[in-house]
């Protein structure tokens, strides 16, 4: 167990080291990406279900609950696209 | 064996040859799609501005951006003293739709907004405008507080308050407006682009396994258009915000 870490350790350290920085780049990019967008997820799914529920308890004031769900969603969109446009402009 | 797929690179999909010109006055792609789109825009708005009592054709749709814009947006948001902002939030809203949906069209096929200058320069203007807005109606210190000092904050994490709330509203929202419509665009650009490639790559192997990336294809074009309406509807609805806020502090 113990050799086959150290001979993988081997293996990484006699890699071409510009093939090694872009292959964690990518691995970067995906984790930076993948984690961004957890939490607007599921901000975004609480945001909505709850305006579901609003216009379902008050049918007339939907036009409102509406306007405020677009909003609510565009504000916790934007962190997830943060994370997106910086898994791309990371150079490497 | 593994067959690998040859994606293009990212700037090879966003940086478009030159036509002539190499410095500020180069004019390529999305620079033509600018200029489309503003004589689209401008065009539309003429055509429309027929003074019938009973609308019909072109003035009809004039109307119906300009009731959207009034009733949908501006009442929701600002209140009826805001009506005056009507034209810049039209603006704003019909180009920022008819760039996003040339660059859906064949042929097109490169949304202009997918490239950071526009959504840049139009968050900048939307930023000096309600700054201007906030300092014009209650004057420069007195428009900085209403900004650190919301009412009803406990005295003891009024600074923390203050900070979050300076570099929030005039660092982050102009940011995050031009990053938002950014993102999106360029998004929604890649994802097309890597099932169009899918879809090629496919019919010229195995021209069965083509059905599947295409009706995708298909079906994320459509998606996209409603990415496109609903960015241009967002960006517009946020800057009423903003500009509601600067105008009215929170009571």
């Amino acid at each position: 167990m113990l050799y086959a870490v150290i001979s993988f350790l081997n293996v990484l350290a006699e890699q071409d080291p510009g093939e090694l920085v872009k292959g964690l780049t990518a691995i970067g990019r995906g984790i930076a990406y993948g984690g961004a967008a957890i939490g607007p997820g599921i901000g975004i799914g609480i945001v909505v279900g709850n305006a579901i529920t609003a216009m379902a308890r008050q049918p007339e004031a939907a036009g409102q609950v509406q306007t405020t769900m677009f909003l609510g969603i565009a504000f916790t969109e934007a962190l997830a696209l943060f994370g997106f446009v910086l898994a791309f402009i990371v150079s490497g | 064996m593994m067959l690998a797929l040859e994606f293009p690179s990212v700037p090879h999909l966003t940086i478009w040859p030159t036509i002539f010109g190499e410095d500020w006055w180069a004019v390529n792609k999305v620079v033509l799609m600018f200029w489309a789109a503003a004589i689209i825009v401008i065009g539309f708005f003429i055509l429309a501005s027929k003074r019938g009592l009973v609308p019909t054709g072109v003035q009809n749709l004039g109307e119906m951006a300009v009731e959207f814009i009034e009733n949908g947006i501006i009442r929701q948001t600002m209140g009826a003293d805001g009506l005056s902002f009507a034209p810049f939030l039209l603006t704003l809203f019909t180009f920022i739709l008819t760039l996003n949906v040339v660059g859906l069209l064949p042929g097109v096929q490169m949304p202009a907004n997918a490239r950071i200058a526009l959504p840049m320069f139009m968050a900048v203007v939307v930023w000096l405008v309600y700054v201007s807005v906030g300092v014009v109606k209650q004057g420069p210190f007195g428009y900085l507080k209403s900004i650190l000092l919301p009412p009803g904050v406990p005295l003891l994490i009024r600074p923390l308050v203050a900070l979050i709330e300076f570099i929030s509203v005039l660092f982050v929202r102009p940011f995050a407006l031009m990053v938002r419509l950014f993102a999106n665009l360029l998004a929604g650009h890649l994802i097309l682009v890597s099932f169009a490639v899918l879809s090629a790559a496919l019919w010229e192997s195995t021209k069965i396994f083509a059905i599947a990336p295409m009706a995708l294809l298909v079906a994320l074009t459509g998606f996209e258009l409603l990415v496109a309406f609903l960015q241009a509807y967002i960006f517009t609805i946020l800057a009423s915000v903003f500009i509601g806020e600067a105008m009215h502090p929170h009571h």
